[in-house]
């Protein structure tokens, strides 16, 4: 789980974002804030599928099932 | 000359049984409509319309979701002879506090008469009501009981006349949603009937659509036009198509559909986003002609796609472009079916300093024009200059149209209205030259952005804004920017501040994305906040978008992408 955190960072920064020195807090919201809007969440599940090999159906592409960087990573990690 | 109301009992007459629109959901199965069931359900839209004293003519607006209840309360709207305008409905995202903001500039301009939505939105639209504004009803959709008196044909929308109103569109945003084209009857049919010839519409044909219905190009071509000309409609949702772009593929597969319509972006997101497990068993090879319009069209989208998709059966003739617009109900030009849109090399710099659109000199940088097609046969086309005169072929200038399919003007809004022809021409605030008959849209006079097909006005941004601690009034500026890979503008802001320290700079940029975000649903890309007089004025002290633009690309370019 240590380096799965930063890799989503880093996405997450760098290609929705495009502020690579933005930092992202591991429980700051992602979906409900606005900060990740649905077509980038889209990116988003494709990066984590390709990275870590864990699938992400679109039917939870939403802020019930993550919300930010800890829940995301759990997620992942459960299903590894 | 016919009117919604008798021409959607002439389909039900002939065949009750034949499926009108399947509906489609996420996780759940498909629900088809038949006429039968359309008449009934909009019958009793119709009936509780009457029941809450609201006239023919009355305007209600509908805020719902993808489903039954907006279309039998559109098509309810329309027999009793209301004037239905289908409003966004209020996404996870977006503060409810804006979403009031604008349901009050709608209110405001647009007069409706009845709202109607679910019971648990009702507390949210009714903070938008104010004592003695022109709402006297919000109906509850799913309080909505099924009348038992069938006999449709005594309901008040058949007493409408073809030159009567029959819808509002609106686009979005604080400013689209006081700017509501008004549409008749006969305008629709005069648009249904030369677009249909252009096509080649016949019965064999099946639209499959995810197109949002409070947008032209959703509501006529992935709506209206299925529906009253008898072509049976897959219908799913915006939401879950943008989650699941597969899902167009594999409804196309299923149902065989033979027309879609799609914004440019969408041709990139389908190429990039569908994983190649979701194509098993899919046949596109049904597909006749994925029409492109709503925001700039480019080649490269469309080899990119088809490179994507042809060993699932989709051919390249497919591909085809359409220039349209709500003011023309939809379809203003068309590409000819059954081979591909013209494309050609032009030179780069002449377009940007002569406003000329001519073949590059060899070695000189060029770019590839693709076509919108020919005017559709009840238009009339010309390119004009700034006093109207013509301008030769090849040359940019306005876009201006006449036709028999024009809007009756902006609801309420004669202001609007008398400044949008000129001579008898509708300026549609677009630039573009014709050639050899073919027309090319290459860029818009008007500052709107365009983001994934939705019209967006830079100054409803800029307002945003203002509202960030730190940032003051009249000093940021949005514009678009066009994205190679999204194949689609993203929006840019920059927004000057007292402040030079970098630190505080990036908690600002952090808030005003954040903060736009949430009250505009549009989602910035790029947020720069900038010292004092960063920022490009004219000499009336007015935001200059094209120079700040400019300026902000050329130091992307000085610094790379890192401080984007």
């Amino acid at each position: 789980m240590s380096d799965i955190m930063p890799q989503l960072s880093t996405f997450i920064r760098t290609s929705i974002l495009k502020q690579p020195n933005r930092a992202i807090e591991p429980g700051e919201p992602l979906i409900s804030s606005g900060l990740i809007d649905s077509f980038s969440l889209m990116d988003l599940a494709l990066f984590v599928e390709d990275t870590f090999g864990v699938r992400i159906e679109d039917t939870e592409l939403n802020a019930d099932t993550f919300d930010n960087l800890t829940q995301l990573a759990s997620l992942i990690e459960s299903r590894k | 000359m016919t009117i919604f109301p008798e021409r959607l009992q002439a389909l039900h007459a002939r065949t009750p049984e034949r499926v009108a629109v399947v509906l489609q959901f996420s996780g759940l199965d498909d629900v088809p409509v038949t006429y039968n069931r359309l008449l009934r359900g909009a019958n009793s839209y119709a009936r509780t319309l009457e029941r809450e004293g609201i006239g023919p003519g009355d305007v209600v607006v509908l805020i719902l979701q993808h489903g039954e209840d907006l279309v039998y309360s559109f098509w309810g709207a329309v027999l009793h002879g209301a004037v239905p305008s289908i409003m966004p409905f209020l996404t996870e995202k977006l503060s409810p506090e804006r979403y009031r903001a604008d349901l009050s500039a709608l209110i405001s301009v647009t007069k409706p008469a009845a709202i109607i939505t679910y019971s648990e939105f009702e507390a949210e639209v009714r903070t938008a009501l104010r004592e003695g504004d022109s709402v006297r009803s919000v109906i509850i959709a799913d309080r909505i009981e099924a009348s038992s008196d069938l006999n449709v044909a005594s309901l008040k929308g058949f007493q409408r006349r073809p030159e009567d109103i029959v819808l509002l569109q609106h686009s979005s945003g604080t400013t689209g949603l006081q700017k509501g084209v008004a549409l008749s009857h006969q305008a629709v049919f005069n648009q249904l009937n030369a677009y249909g010839r252009t096509l080649s519409l016949s019965q064999e044909d099946v639209i499959v659509s995810w197109l949002p219905l409070y947008h032209d190009m959703g509501l006529i071509a992935g709506f209206l036009m299925p529906i009253l000309t008898g072509i049976p409609l897959v219908l799913m949702s915006p939401f879950d198509w943008v989650r699941a772009p597969y899902r167009l593929m594999q409804s196309v597969s299923k149902y065989r559909g033979t027309l879609a319509w799609l914004p440019n972006f969408a041709y990139n997101f389908c190429t990039q986003k569908i994983r190649d497990r979701h194509l098993e068993g899919v046949d596109l090879s049904s597909w006749r002609a994925i029409i492109n319009c709503s925001e700039p069209v480019r080649w490269e989208s469309h080899i990119a796609f088809y490179n994507r998709f042809r060993h699932h059966g989709l051919k390249s003739e497919v591909l085809q472009t359409s220039y349209a617009m709500a003011e023309n109900v939809f379809a203003v030009t068309q590409s000819r079916l059954g081979s591909a849109p013209v494309v050609e090399e032009i030179d780069r710099e002449a377009l940007m300093s002569e406003r000329v659109a001519r073949s590059p000199l060899e070695g000189r940088p060029s770019m590839k024009m693709m076509s919108s097609g020919r005017p559709l046969d009840n238009v009339r086309l010309r390119v004009i200059d700034e006093i109207g005169e013509d301008v030769p072929e090849r040359v940019i200038g306005e876009v201006a149209i006449q036709s028999d399919c024009l809007l009756m003007g902006y609801y309420n809004r004669p202001d609007l209205t008398e400044k949008s022809f000129r001579d008898g021409w509708y300026l549609t605030g677009d630039y573009g030259y014709i050639h050899a008959g073919e027309v090319f849209v290459s860029g818009r006079k008007k500052d709107m952005i365009i983001v994934g097909g939705k019209n967006v006005y830079p100054q409803d941004l800029e307002a945003l804004t203002y509202e960030v601690a730190g940032v003051h009034s009249g000093r940021s500026v949005a514009f678009g920017l066009f994205d190679e890979v999204q194949g689609t503008e993203e929006v840019v802001m920059i927004a000057e501040v007292d402040s030079e320290d970098p630190a505080e700079h990036q908690r600002i940029a952090d808030a005003i994305r954040q903060h736009v975000t949430r009250n505009s649903a549009i989602a910035l890309r790029y947020v720069k906040v900038v010292g004092p007089r960063w920022i490009v004025k004219t000499s009336s002290g007015k935001t200059a978008r094209s120079a700040n633009k400019e300026k902000f690309l050329r130091e992307l370019e000085n610094m790379g992408i890192e401080e984007k």
